[in-house]
């Protein structure tokens, strides 16, 4: 089955250290610079939100967001628009997005190193209930299309795949990689 | 733009109400001609409205990054869904709730919504509406669609129209209401719904419920026409009505609602409220949108006189059996706890007592309580929304509201289930004490997406609320319980006039800088159904309101009178005394450019004025002071009002408007003269015919305040009219600030 609208969390390290509001100048920068594909519309801060969306830079076709749903502080890509193709390109061009996002913050002078990816836990939403419901027989017709996504992300390297079973929520699935990845390593592995 | 938008009209076909399904498919197939060209975009303007699907900020293609102004390149190109509204622009989704009731059901679509189409937040309004920001117009009717599976419409959530029906939250639950006034909010709601009597108005139309006079969750006197329980005795028998107001509103200049009949039995308020939508339709301006509300109509012809042409309207109306349909429901109606009533448990952490003390309200039905879940700005995430969907079936029957004050009640909490329910809360976040507290700051959307904002009212909310969570109040009731409401822009949907501390946004130029500002606005009652307005004292730099509400509190700790409330205490000390406190705030500090930013927003705050630029040493000129001038007679004739002296505050309120005008015209006729006639006619041709004075949103509403003063500045002044030349003349004040801002240059004359 086909899905749409995929969503890529890469979570960050010590997630406790993290300030968010050196981001909202930083994100204002790259709208001003246009510096993704995608058409940078706009900032939204919803850091007085607990387990929220943190700060998000809305776009056309995505968000990018340094988001904390479930507490887990990471970048989140939000595909927007369709993609043409298969469920593994828009897998690819969902991570792709999220750790390009990744690796400007990184190298971002004003956040002074202070947000870094731990390079192990990444997780991905389908966000559209219609197309992937949250079941247990989708969960499985979709889990060798999530399989082959991260055993090329984490290039054949042992991972932990668990599904939230919560079938009122979002389809998503963590993976946990036993050793670590740099951004680089990552998108290297997936031919960004 | 989503990709299962098909999907979801084919799966949702034949599951909807027939009638809602209709709405939507209609919407769908506007969309359609629109895109194809064959529909006009004024005409899917309106009708988009009317379903409460909304432009947002930058929906023009322009955005200021804060260097320059960008073009925007959406996809649709100049393809537009309303004048200067471009197609892919992200959009705000309004959803009415009537009187704010919402099911378990109901909060799980919400919360999909929410996820799926806009960017995970749900925002409670003070209107008790819900908000989706960020929405694609291509997905708005699948979001419509699956809101009305739920039995939730959106239809009249905006446009010229009949609004969310609001009512008192606690209604049924309240020691003090007369009667639930729920069932007759909802039958006035749905009677409306798509009424062709509402059809033709030239603005919106708002009606609210209370229960009560005193409280304030109804806010009747605010509203286009307002309902409040009351019982009489008839032949020995209790017979329900309600006392019915009508042509109050807030907005630029707010009014406060007269009365239009002390007691309409039960089942007069439908075929009335249908009078008075025929009256408004029928006489109500409709080409100068400024004076198109109902308030403007009964100011005109006279509460009498358009009482008199109500009920001879009412004579007239044929008879429709939905105005007694719901009667007898009504009077049955009652909800249900679902766990048996207990005591509470008065032990547990402090933070639980915080909670306790501040969050829950006992019902009149012994062992149960009203819960409230204060949410931060109005805001909700998707999954604490599905959280609190279990939590609402966990312990009730499903029985939630929302309020004015962008919160949720949870009604019938047995009190016995007090310490469970917090835990449970407590896990989602969601147990945040201080609800109804001057913490619980309640803000509009301002500059963070509504088009109109001028300052940022929920980044100054987000600063204040962490701010005064740090102060605690908690040792200090009655500084505890004060209420603070801002508004981004002039429009008041932030309802700062009935709070005790209000603040709405301005903008001011120093140096050649465009500054973010706010009015401060004090005096206001929340309490009464919102009693009485406030009125502007100072416009202060957006950065230093949080010093306003630092000395205004601690002033008010140290010199109340025993038992005195804010509001007497404001009234006491004066506008002079409070003017005095807060003057020095109200220019930046030499040299501190963080003032050319507003709270939450890094980018410079001017357009024009970019680059580096000092605030020491600066050039201001004569224009300013003029201005500055003008603007310390609005604050005269403020004076003049408190004390009494009607008259000398209406001329004094007109000659600050003739200052204004005359500072602007001024720039191009240096040797302009005293004369009135020659100033509103110089002003006229210079900035009124060549539209340089008009707002970008409000058009020439403002200039054509300074036409009627000048129109009637021979006539007598009375208290009302006083009152409302002040309010304009302080927004013309403000506008001619704007227009000077606008003009993008340093001009020394």
């Amino acid at each position: 089955m086909d899905f749409q609208h995929v969503n890529v969390k890469l979570l960050v390290s010590d997630p406790q250290s993290v300030n968010l509001e050196p981001l909202i100048p930083v994100f204002h920068r790259w709208i001003q610079a246009q510096v993704f594909e995608e058409l940078l519309l706009d900032i939204a801060d919803y850091r007085h939100v607990h387990d929220g969306p943190g700060i998000v830079l809305i776009g056309h076709q995505a968000d990018y967001s340094l988001d904390n749903t479930h507490g887990r502080l990471g970048v989140r890509y939000n595909r927007k628009a369709p993609i043409d193709g298969r469920n593994w390109d828009r897998l690819k061009q969902a991570a792709c997005s999220a750790l390009q996002a990744c690796q400007r913050l990184e190298a971002e002078a004003a956040l002074q190193g202070k947000i870094r990816f731990n390079g192990q836990d990444v997780e991905c939403f389908i966000n559209d209930r219609m197309l992937a419901p949250n079941q247990e027989g989708i969960r499985q017709d979709l889990d060798s299309d999530f399989k082959a996504f991260f055993d090329t992300l984490f290039h054949g390297n042992d991972y932990v795949l668990s599904y939230d079973a919560d079938p009122r929520r979002l389809l998503r699935v963590s993976a946990k990689a036993l050793k670590h990845f740099s951004v680089a390593d990552l998108a290297k592995n997936l031919d960004c | 733009m989503k990709a299962s938008n098909a999907l979801w009209k084919e799966h949702l076909a034949g599951r909807l109400p027939e009638d809602l399904a209709r709405e939507v498919d209609i919407f769908d197939t506007e969309i359609a001609l629109r895109r194809q060209g064959k529909l006009d975009e004024r005409l899917f303007a309106e009708t988009r409205l009317r379903r409460g699907t909304y432009g947002q900020r930058y929906d023009n293609g322009q955005r200021h990054d804060g260097a320059k102004v960008q073009e925007m390149n959406y996809p649709s190109g100049t393809l537009t869904k309303g004048p200067s509204t471009l197609w892919d622009a992200p959009g705000m989704q309004r959803i009415k709730i009537p009187a704010g009731g919402l099911n378990a059901e109901q909060l799980e679509t919400l919360a999909e919504l929410a996820e799926e189409y806009s960017d995970g937040i749900a925002h409670v309004t003070t209107r008790q509406d819900f908000q989706l920001h960020y929405v694609h117009i291509d997905d708005t009717p699948t979001l419509m669609r699956r809101l009305a599976a739920v039995k939730i419409t959106t239809r009249e959530a905006c446009g010229n129209s009949v609004r969310n029906v609001t009512a008192c939250p606690y209604a049924g639950t309240c020691a003090d209401e007369v009667f639930d006034v729920t069932p007759y909010a909802r039958a006035l709601s749905k009677f409306l719904l798509g009424h062709p009597d509402c059809q033709n108005f030239g603005r919106k139309f708002k009606p609210a419920f209370s229960g009560c006079v005193q409280h304030a969750c109804g806010l009747t006197s605010l509203h286009d026409i307002g309902f409040i329980a009351r019982t009489r005795m008839e032949n020995g028998v209790e017979k329900r009505g309600f006392d019915v107001s009508v042509g109050g509103g807030l907005g630029a200049v707010p009014y406060m609602a007269k009365r239009f009949d002390s007691f309409v039995p039960v089942e007069e308020i439908l075929p009335l409220t249908q009078a008075v939508a025929r009256v408004f339709g029928r006489l109500g301006e409709k080409k100068n949108r400024s004076r198109a509300r109902i308030k403007f109509l009964i100011q005109d012809l006279g509460i009498d006189k358009f009482r008199e042409l109500v009920l001879e309207e009412r004579k007239t109306l044929p008879p429709d059996p939905r105005w007694t349909d719901f009667l007898q429901d009504a009077e049955q109606f009652v909800e249900r706890p679902l766990r048996p009533a207990g005591e509470m448990s008065p032990s547990g952490s402090q933070a639980y007592r915080r909670w306790l003390k501040a969050n829950t309200r006992p019902q009149k039905q012994a062992g149960y309580v009203v819960v409230t879940i204060a949410l931060p700005l109005g805001d909700i995430t998707a999954n604490q929304l599905r959280s609190l969907a279990g939590i609402v079936r966990q312990f009730t029957r499903e029985t939630i509201r929302t309020t004015v004050e962008q919160n949720f009640v949870i009604r019938w909490i047995s009190q016995k289930d007090l310490a469970e329910l917090y835990q449970a809360l407590a896990a989602v976040h969601l147990a945040e004490p201080g609800a109804g507290t001057i913490v619980d700051v309640v803000a509009c959307p301002g500059t963070d997406t509504c088009k109109l904002g001028i300052s940022s009212s929920r980044g100054l909310a987000a600063e204040l609320r962490k701010q005064l969570a740090e102060k605690n109040f908690q040792s200090d009731q009655a500084v505890e319980n004060l209420h603070i409401k801002i508004s981004g822009c002039f429009n008041s949907c932030g309802q700062h006039h009935v709070a005790d501390l209000g603040f709405y946004g301005v903008s001011r130029k120093i140096g050649g800088y465009a500054v973010p500002h706010f009015q401060v606005v004090l005096g206001g009652e929340w309490e009464n159904n919102g009693g009485s307005y406030g009125l502007p004292v100072a416009a202060i730099p957006s950065k230093n309101i949080p010093k306003v509400v630092t000395r205004l509190t601690g002033r008010y700790v140290e010199g109340r009178n025993p038992g005195e409330s804010f509001k007497n205490f404001i009234k006491r000390i004066g506008k002079m005394d409070l003017k005095n406190l807060l003057e020095d705030l109200a220019r930046p500090p030499a040299g501190d450019r963080s003032f050319f930013s507003d709270w939450g927003d890094p980018r410079e705050y001017s357009l024009e004025d970019m680059g580096v630029g000092e605030c020491a040493g600066e050039v201001v000129s004569s224009v300013e002071f003029d201005l500055g001038a003008a603007e310390r007679e609005v604050f005269e004739a403020q004076l003049a009002f408190e004390n009494g002296h009607v008259e000398q505050a209406g001329k004094t309120a007109y000659r600050a408007m003739l200052h204004g005008a005359k500072a602007l015209v001024k720039i191009n006729n240096p040797t302009v003269s005293e004369d009135a006639d020659q100033i509103v006619a110089e002003f006229r041709k210079e900035y009124f015919d060549t539209q340089k004075f008009f707002d970008p949103f409000a058009g020439g509403k403002f200039a054509q305040y300074l036409f009627d003063a000048h129109r009637t500045s021979g006539a007598p002044y009375t208290s009302d009219s006083s009152r409302y030349l002040i309010d304009e003349a302080q927004l013309f004040i403000d506008a001619a600030h704007s227009c000077y801002n606008r003009l993008g240059r340093s001009v020394a004359v």
